[in-house]
This record gives structure tokens, sequence and C-alpha cells, in this order.
């Protein structure tokens, strides 16, 4: 393993990891379209993301316009609103959160972080954009059939999800969900091998594992736990596919809908919620740790301080990708299933609770005795922090099998997902495009827009959803377009309007921030190759924003970990992956 | 600086908020007062850790603000601390999940006392069936729906003959007295959710559900769903009567029992049993 | 969920073991200097790497295919798939395409360019006759009444036998580019490489085949009913 050479200045050949053939594109198109280069269609997934996640925002608004003034916009009815709820939830996890961590985030940072030219396969991962470009258009398409789309709750429960009494159940708009969340498990695992497979075989020499940046760990460990899990969501649409078009049972049993007889029988509703849940867990796993993993370095990056106990956080996400993929059912404590499983299950849930708590435990003692540059992506890395512990936390309550029996299916579920898989990775987000802008595009994004939305968007959140786990104490279920019940002794209608009012004006921030992202590519400031000052490989290529190749004629050569910050001794606070550097004997308390 | 102050402001205001807001659950109706505990216990550890938390975040964020000449200290990691963490942490934990797996073990064990009820939901409305003098329900399958047999009970079940059968109407039950409640479903996915009772199922079709509780207050209670259904989930609404005995069994003796129900007509016989 | 919970345990397995090699203990900080590591898993090229980690994937799809159908088992409406014989000669087929694919893979190895060629064509060739075999088998259902929807087995079987297909027409696909690239003779390195990948592919779709129809065939039921017998 590891042997560790003394002697940096000994003559050192170029790398031997051997150079990929890369595609060199002739034409526009090539270049420009179809592109092959990873980078290139990082930008391209993001973009896709970003202009469905927008999709996405807005039919927030109208939810929360219909819950915060029931009864004022007529054409929010029952019908609507539940396909409201279906294709939001939808997009936000899958087709934003998922795709821009893994095929935005994943493309540009994998193979500059490692080291590497490309993605090990770059036509396929070509193909992974298209077919995920594909999946987008299929959902967006069930806006405009008739019937409209789906309505059955992201989480596409039979046998409502199939039958007439759900908008969308008996016309095209589930079948075309189903549809494109097949084509986008395709497109996934296309992207998922090369980044799997790259951050395997395409390390540059000198980068082990150890030495990865810790966002390369939490893309890759998370891309591993796709490519397991995304299977049982498809598994589970097929069938679903086959019961709502060829009239096979698997999950739909005997019933009788509305007063007639179906030729239905025998079948499991259950049967699909552990599939669901088995992807529908680790899928919360999928878009954090990468969070995980980029709000690691953002911080160290930003308070000139190595990541506080790196070894434990990288076995920290081996450990919590491992262990969600069994605890599933805490999604399904009141759902009917054998009692005796709660036992099993909120016992492996509250387990997997002491990583993520050392996790955040480490963010913060990183902080301590650092040296905070107050900058964008450090507020917003503070902010994950902040929305990302209260979130965690309300998952003790629902993982703790009889505390989620009263709380199970109100709003203090929604409340708490939001937090933890809605607001919290977003901020992660928004922290990473301020932090590698202006690798990508030379330029800085401006501060002062950036420091607006960056205010509006953390408190904003928090008070849309911190308020909303009250609702949920109070009673309230989730999925009601309205809420009038004698059970609520203090009224939540003005709480309600609070919230909504929250969501718009958080909304409109977004708008600030996408208005920022197009005009600083102008009017930014010159960044230069490195404004950060950051240690990790992406920073020391030889071209801003970085060319096709990454890396020039030889591929760097990797010295040391990235997070030499403050070295005592050091002539500056940082030393960059690939520099051989003084030698320095590190006095360290073991 | 003002970072820290915000960050400050917003533990106190949650603090707050958690204190004094009128929003908190709804009166508790039924033995489980054990999970209000159990969730008790759990606000306090949660909200302990989360305070310290963040208020830890913004003492380093206003200590170790970026000034000229600070030099971050080098300190890759520190064993004893994250060991120390990690045992205070299993132990916190272990803390809430212990009392939630005892009163877990309650929530399954239903008491041999406890009488039944049946509640069957579908789109988009309530029916309750009592077992009737021999205490027991008759057998039931949707293939045995019909018009004058909406809850799909098995005719040639004797034990079916007296069930009490209450349709659009609401259900009784005597306080202070256990039942265990079996869900079914004739069409899609329901949940029978009584607020104050605290306890909910979902109720599946294909397959009888269950969870049981003792009513320790009379009143009115509203019944929801709270398992999306379909366009009318949010409209699924019945009324729990919590009575004294005497009350409630005035009131059982005016209910029509699934006999009577079928004597107009000859029973008419399913195609397939 | 047990079976892909099983097959999760040995790809949970493996990956542990090969991490365990990675120095995940080792203190990186303390480690500067070069390290004379080639990156990656040793000497293995990319492409087979990836198809390990693709057979990962497809491991885990029919696994989980393999607990849907023993969790729909269990309900009363279940009952034993009937299956033609021409099943058999299915299963006999896929096993000598495996094994021919084999034979290029040790012909390549070897040099032995004809007989690669011949062994490469008479594997595509006896898999296409799989492939118009399940067609049969297909067919003969239908007839004996065992349509689609008629009970859970058989919409079971036709998904599974569907999706198994389509990932064999798959590496049918892969299998014609090696075998063109093979005739026109210019990249036999490339070549090489893709014979061996295909016979991997292939052994894995018969693994699969025969763990698939043992499920079916209730043979897997029976193998855990008799071993909870004998504990
Ligand atoms: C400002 C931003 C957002 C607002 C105001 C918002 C608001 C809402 C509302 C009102 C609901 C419906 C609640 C109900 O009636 O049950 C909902 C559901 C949901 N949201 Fe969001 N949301 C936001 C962002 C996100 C993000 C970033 C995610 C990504 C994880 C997300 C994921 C979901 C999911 C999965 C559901 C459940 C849908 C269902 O019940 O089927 N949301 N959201
Ligand atoms: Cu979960
Ligand atoms: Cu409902």
């Amino acid at each position: 393993m590891a042997n560790v050479s003394d002697r940096p200045d000994a003559g050192i050949p170029p790398a031997e990891v051997p150079d990929l053939p890369l595609p060199h594109p002739h034409t526009w198109w090539g270049r420009y379209v179809f592109s092959q280069d990873a980078k290139y269609i990082a930008i391209q997934y993001s973009g896709t993301a970003i202009a469905i996640g927008l999709v996405g925002l807005v039919l927030s608004w109208l939810m929360r316009l219909q819950l915060g003034f029931p009864g004022i916009f007529d054409f929010i009815t029952p019908e609507a609103y539940y396909q409201f709820i279906t294709m939001h939830g939808m997009i936000m996890v899958i087709y934003l959160l998922t795709a821009i961590f893994l095929g935005g985030f994943g493309n540009y940072l994998i193979p500059l972080m490692v080291g590497a030219r490309d993605m090990v396969f770059p036509f396929v991962n070509m193909l992974s954009y298209w077919i995920y470009l594909l999946a987008v258009l299929v959902l967006v398409a069930s806006f405009f059939v008739p019937g409209g789309p789906t309505g059955a709750g992201w989480t596409l429960y039979p046998p409502q999800a199939i039958l007439s009494g759900t908008p969308g159940g008996q016309g095209a708009g589930i079948i075309l969900m189903l549809v494109s969340l097949i084509l986008f498990i395709i497109g996934f695992t296309m992207g998922g091998l090369n980044y799997v497979v790259t951050v395997l075989q395409a390390r540059t020499r000198g980068m082990t594992l150890m030495r990865m940046p810790l966002t390369v760990w939490g893309i890759f460990t998370a891309t591993v736990m796709a490519l397991l899990a995304f299977p049982a969501l498809f598994v589970a649409c097929v069938m679903m596919l086959f019961d709502r078009l060829l009239g096979t049972s698997f999950f739909m049993p005997a019933l009788v809908e509305l007063g007639e007889t179906l030729s239905y029988g025998g079948g499991s509703p259950i049967v699909f919620q552990h599939l669901f849940w088995f992807f529908g867990h680790p899928e919360v796993y999928i878009v954090a740790l990468p969070a995980f993993g980029i709000v690691s370095d953002l911080i160290s990056v930003h308070a000139r301080k190595n990541i506080f106990g790196y070894r434990m956080m990288v076995w920290a996400i081996v450990i919590i990708g491992a262990l969600s993929f069994i605890v599933w059912a805490h999604h399904m404590y009141v759902s009917g299933m054998h009692p005796y499983f709660g036992f099993f299950f909120a016992t492996t849930t509250l387990i997997i609770a002491v990583p993520t708590a050392i996790k955040v435990y480490n963010w913060v003692l990183t902080l301590w005795k650092g040296d905070i540059h107050l900058t964008l992506p450090m507020l917003f890395a503070i902010a994950f922090i902040v929305t990302f512990a209260n979130g965690g936390l309300t998952g003790l309550f629902l993982g703790n099998v009889v505390v989620d029996v009263p709380l199970s299916d109100t709003m203090f579920v929604v409340a708490h997902f939001h937090m933890v898989m809605g607001v919290a990775p977003i901020l992660v987000i928004f922290g990473a495009i301020y932090h590698w802008y202006p690798k990508m595009t030379g330029r800085m994004l401006n501060e002062a827009m950036g420091q607006i939305h960056f205010w509006v968007t953390f408190i904003g959140a928090y008070a849309i959803f911190f308020p909303m786990h009250y609702v949920g104490l109070v009673g309230v279920p989730r999925r009601y377009p309205e809420i009038d019940a004698s059970f609520i002794t203090t009224p939540v209608a003005g709480l309600n309007a609070f919230i909504s009012v929250a969501a718009l004006v958080v909304g409109a921030a977004q708008v600030l921030f996408l208005f920022n992202l197009l005009w600083s590519l102008r009017a930014g400031r010159a960044a230069g190759p490195n404004p950060w000052r950051a240690c990790s490989l992406e920073w020391q290529t030889p071209d801003t924003p970085p060319v096709h190749g990454n890396w020039g004629k030889d591929l760097p050569v990797v010295y040391r970990w990235a997070y030499d910050y403050s070295v005592p001794g050091a002539p500056e606070d940082f030393i960059a992956q690939n520099d051989p550097g003084p030698r320095i004997e590190k006095d360290v308390p073991l | 600086m003002i970072v820290a102050l915000i960050l400050l402001l917003l533990v106190l205001g949650s603090v707050i908020f958690h204190l004094v807001s009128p929003w908190w659950w709804t009166p508790i109706a039924s033995n489980w007062a054990y999970i209000d505990s159990t969730l008790v216990v759990t606000f306090w550890i949660t909200g302990i850790v989360f305070a310290a938390v963040v208020l830890f975040l913004a003492y380093c964020v206003y200590r170790f603000r970026h000034q000229p000449g600070r030099k971050a200290d080098y300190e890759p990691e520190n064993k004893r601390l994250e060991v120390w963490l990690t045992v205070a942490t299993s132990i916190g934990v272990a803390a809430m999940l212990a009392p939630g797996l005892i009163v877990w073990k309650q929530f399954v064990t239903v008491p041999s006392e406890a009488t039944e009820v049946e509640v069957v939901g579908q789109q988009w409305s309530w029916s309750y069936r009592l077992p009737g003098a021999d205490g027991k329900l008759g057998a039931s399958g949707v293939n045995w729906i019909s018009a004058d047999n909406p809850l799909g009970v098995s005719p040639h079940d004797s034990n079916g003959a007296d069930d009490v059968i209450v349709e659009g109407g609401d259900l009784h039950l005597p306080i202070g007295k256990p039942v265990k409640v079996v869900l079914r479903s004739v069409d899609v996915l329901h949940d029978f959710y009584v607020p104050e009772f605290r306890a909910k199922m979902d109720m599946v079709p294909g397959t009888v559900t269950y969870f049981w509780f003792t009513p320790i207050r009379t009143g009115e209670f509203e019944v929801l769903c709270a398992e999306l259904c379909g366009t009318g989930h949010a409209f699924m609404r019945s009324y729990v009567q919590v009575q004294e005995q005497a009350e409630y069994d005035a009131w059982l003796g005016e209910q029509v029992t699934f006999a009577s129900l079928q004597r107009p007509r000859p029973v008419r016989v399913a195609a397939e049993p | 969920m047990s079976i892909v919970l099983v097959f999760l345990l040995v790809v949970a397995l493996i990956a542990g073991w090969w991490l365990s090699r990675q120095g995940l203990t080792s203190k990186p900080w303390l480690e500067t200097g070069e390290i004379r590591t080639t990156a990656g898993v040793g000497a293995a090229p990319a492409a087979k790497i990836g198809l390990g980690v693709f057979l990962a994937v497809v491991g885990g799809l029919f696994a989980l295919f393999g607990s849907a159908v023993t969790m729909r088992m269990d309900y009363a409406d279940w009952y034993q798939l009937r299956l033609p014989s021409v099943v058999w000669i299915n299963t006999a087929i896929l096993v000598l395409s495996s094994a021919v694919l084999q034979i290029a893979v040790s012909a390549a190895r070897r040099g032995e360019s004809a007989l690669l060629l011949a062994s490469v064509a008479a594997g595509g060739l006896s898999t296409l006759a799989f492939l118009v075999g399940q067609l049969l088998a297909w067919r003969w259902l239908v007839d004996s009444g065992q349509s689609l929807a008629a009970h859970p087995g058989a919409s079971f079987f036709y998904v599974i036998t569907g999706l198994h297909g389509l990932h064999i027409l798959g590496g049918l696909v892969a299998l014609a580019r090696t075998g063109g690239r093979l005739r026109r003779g210019n990249d036999p390195r490339r070549a090489r490489l893709g014979v061996e990948l295909c016979a991997i592919y292939w052994h894995f779709l018969l693994i699969v085949w025969l763990g698939m129809l043992a499920l079916l065939l209730g043979w897997a039921s029976d193998l855990v009913a008799l071993c909870r017998e004998l504990l």
C-alpha cells in the first residue's frame, strides 16, 4: 500500500495512468451540443436540472398559495393540488437534486479533482445526459396530455396511483411518469458507471483514496448507492406499468372501485412500498452524501483549516452509505406491515444517527480555531449546518417508531424532509456554485446580489419550515389542499399564511440568483486560477476555465492530501496537492 | 459578528417559538399518553443538542472570524474528543430509543379483553361494523360487495348475521374499554386517523390491519384520512363518539344488523365465493 | 426483501475487502510526498471494471425481481407456474453459448484467430437461438392458458424473461461489434478484450437465468424450506 517516499524531489516521470484516447470533436455540433467533455456535460445536466427545478419551484408557490389563502384561487382544485405536489416532489428529488449533484457536480468535479483528463467512457457519459433530457421531456409532456399529470403523490402508491379516483390515474399521466422514471434510471446508470469507474481507475499518480477530497468521496459513495438503489425503483415502475397497461396484478388486490368490481386480484400494495422505499431511503442519502462532501470542502477552504477528523469523515460516509440500505421500512411504520419490523427498523434508523452526528460535530470543530472567511460559500455552509442539524434532529422523532405513529403523514413529516433533504442540500448547491463558478467561468459571482440571495434564502427557508413542524404537531395531515377540522384548537390559518408569504419571498430570491449567474458571466470580477487559494487539484489546472483534456501536456502528480491549510512553518496558508513543496516536519498531536 | 448574532437570534427565536406558540398537539383522548411523553423526551434531547450545536457554531464564527494576522490551527484530528462525542451521542440516542421501543411493544400488544371494531374505508367515506351479540365479526371480502352489502360481509358466515353495520354514521365507543380497531379497505389505501387518539394505521385493500387503544374521555372526535387516496382524500371525514356505557348501549340498540339489512330481499349469493 | 439483502451483503463484502486494502486507516496528513502506486484497481482496464460495476447493477435488478417474487408468493392467489420443456432446451443452449464464448476467450489468448472467429459466431448464433426459444416458450404459455395476466407466476415469468432477453440482446450488439472488429482485424487488442468481456457477461446472464428459473419453479423456496427443516 501507500509506501511513502521521503524524496519528493526525486525525478518523477509523468503520471503512469494511461492517457485516455480523448475524442476530439471537429464540428460545432460535436463541440457544443453532443459534447463528450464531462465539464460540458456537467453544464448541460445542471442547466436542465435548474430549468426543471424552476418548474418545481413554481409549483411550490401554487401549493403554498392554496394552503395559505384557501378558497381564493379557483383554478387550484383538489385535483390540481395533488398534481402539483406530485410533480413538485418528484421533480425536486429526482430531476433536480439527484441530477445536479451527480450529473452536474459529479461530472464537473470528479475528473478535475482526481486528476483525470475526462470520464473514462465519454460517449456513454454523453448518452447519459441525452437520456436524462428525454426523461425530463417525457415528464413535462405529462402536463399537456388529457387528464394532466399524475396526482398520486411522489410515492406513487398503488392501487390509487392507477385508478380513476386519482388525477392522471386512468389517463396518460401516470404512464408518462413511470416511463420518465425508467428513462431517468437508464440514463443515470450510464452516468453512474462513469463516475464510479473514473474514481476507481483514472486517479492520477499519488492520488490514493485517502488523499481524495471529501467531495469526491461523497459523490462516489452516493453514486454507488444510487446504482444499487435505483433498480428498486425501476422494478417497481416496470411492474406498475404492467399492472396499469396489461392487467397484471403485481400490486393490485381484488377491489371495488366506486361501486365497480375491477378485474385485479391477489396483489399486494405493500410489496410496492417495500420496493419503493428500498430505493426511497437510500435516495435521501444519495442527495445528502454529495452535500456532506462538498460542504466539508467548503468549510475547510474558507476556514483555512484542514477538515477535522478526515478519516472519521470518510468512514462515516461509507458507513452511512451501507447502513442506509437497511432502514427503508421506517417509512412504513403505519403501513400495516408486520408490527415487529418496527423494532428492527427503529433501531437501525437511530444507529445511523450516530455517524451522521459525528459529521456535524466535525464540521463545527473544523471552524474551531480556524481563520474563518465569511465568504458566500462559507455562509451557505454555515446555513447548511444549522438547517441540517435541525432536520436531522427531527428525523429522530420520525425514526423512533412509536413517536412516528402520531406524526406520520402529517405536516411535521413535510417540514422534516424539506429541512433535511430539501433546503439543506439546496443550500450546499448554492454554496458550491458560488465556490466553483470562478473555476467554471473565470469570473466571480457578484457579492452584493449573493449576500441578499443568501440571507433571504437562509432565513426565509427556516421561517417556512420551522413553524411548519408545529402545524403537523397540531395534527394537520399532509397532502390536504385545505384544512378545517374540529381537532384544531388554535387555528393554523394565520401560520399557514405566514409560511406562504415566506415561500413566495424565498422563491423570488432565486430569480435574483439566476440573474446573478447570467450577469456575472460578463460583468463579474475576473477570478484568476485559484481565487480561494484552495489545495485541491481542480484549482491547479493550467487554464481557467479548464480546457478539453484538463491538464495540458502532463497529468498532475499528487504529493499530499487535499487539506494542507495553515501548515505550521509553510510560507503560505495552503499547499496545493500537486506541490512537492518544501519539506516540512509536521509536528502533529496524534 | 452579524452572522454570529443572527445565529444566536435564530436559536433564541426557535426556543421562544416553541415555548410560547399556541400551536401544540390536541388534548389527548386515549391511553397513549406514553407516546406523548416519549415525544416530549425527544423534544428535550434534540432541542438541547440543536441549541448547543448552533450556539457553539455562532461562537466559533465570532471568535475565529478572519482578522489580519490570524492563522488557523493545524489539527487533523483528536481521537479522545471524537470518541467522547461518539459515546455521548450514542447514549443520547439510546435514551430516546429505549422508551420508544418499550412503548411500541405496548402499542403492538393488543390486550385480550379488547373488543373488536371494524372500520372500512372506501373512496371517500367511512363505514363501521361492530361484532354484535356473539362478540365476533363475520368473515368478509370484496367479492361479496353489492348494493345491499356495501361492506362485503360474507352471507355464509353465521358470525356475521348479528354484526352491526354503521354506514355513513358515526362510530360510537364506550369510555374506558380497550378496543382493537380492525381496519379494512375496499379500494385503495386509507388511514384511520383521529388526532386525539394519537394512534393511526393504514388500511390496505386485500389485507386486514389493526391497532388498539382505550378511549379515556367522552366527546366527539373527528376522523380524518391520513393516506392519500385520491381526489377526495381531504374530505373523507366522520366522527367517533366516545360515550358513557349507558348512552352507548342505548345507541347500540338502535342500530341495524347485517341480517336485517339483508332481509328485504333474498340473500344474493355472489358468483364466486 | 431477503434475496436482495443477501445480494447486497455480497456486494458489501467485496467492497469492504477492496476498501480494506486502500489504507483507509492511514493518516494522510502525515504522508507527504510521492506515493508510488498506480491508481486504480491493479492493472485491469477500465472497461473491465466498468463491466464489473454494471454487473453489480444488473445483479441488483434481478435480485430485486427475485425479492418481489418471493414477497408476492406469500399471497393466496399464487400457484405454480407450468413451463414447457422448450425452456430446458433453451437453458442448455444458453449454457452452450456461454461455453463457446469461453472457448473464444482461450482461442484469443492463444492467438488462434480462425477458432476465435468461429466460436464468436457460434456463440452469437446459439444465443439468437436461445432468444427464439424463449419466444416459443411464451407462445406455449399463452396457448396453455397462462397468458400475462392469468396468474402472478406467469406475469413474473414474462416480465423477467423479457428483461433478461433485453439484456441478452444488448450483449449481442456488443458481441456483433466485437466480431466485426475481429474480422477487420485492425485492433486485435481491443477485440480480444471485447471477447473477454462478452464471455463474462454471458456467464453472468446464465447464472441470473438459472437463479430466476429456480425461483419461478419454486425450487428456491423448496430449498429454503428444506434448510429450515434441517436447522
Ligand atoms: C421553497 C421551497 C419549497 C417549498 C415552499 C415547498 C413546498 C411544498 C409543499 C407546500 C408541499 C406539499 C405539502 C403537502 O400538502 O403535503 C411540498 C411537498 C413536497 N416537497 Fe416541497 N417545497 C419546496 C422545496 C422542495 C425541495 C427543494 C424538495 C427536494 C427534496 C422538495 C420535496 C418535496 C417532496 C418530496 C414533497 C412531497 C410530495 C408528496 O407529498 O407527494 N420540496 N413541498
Ligand atoms: Cu428514510
Ligand atoms: Cu385518504
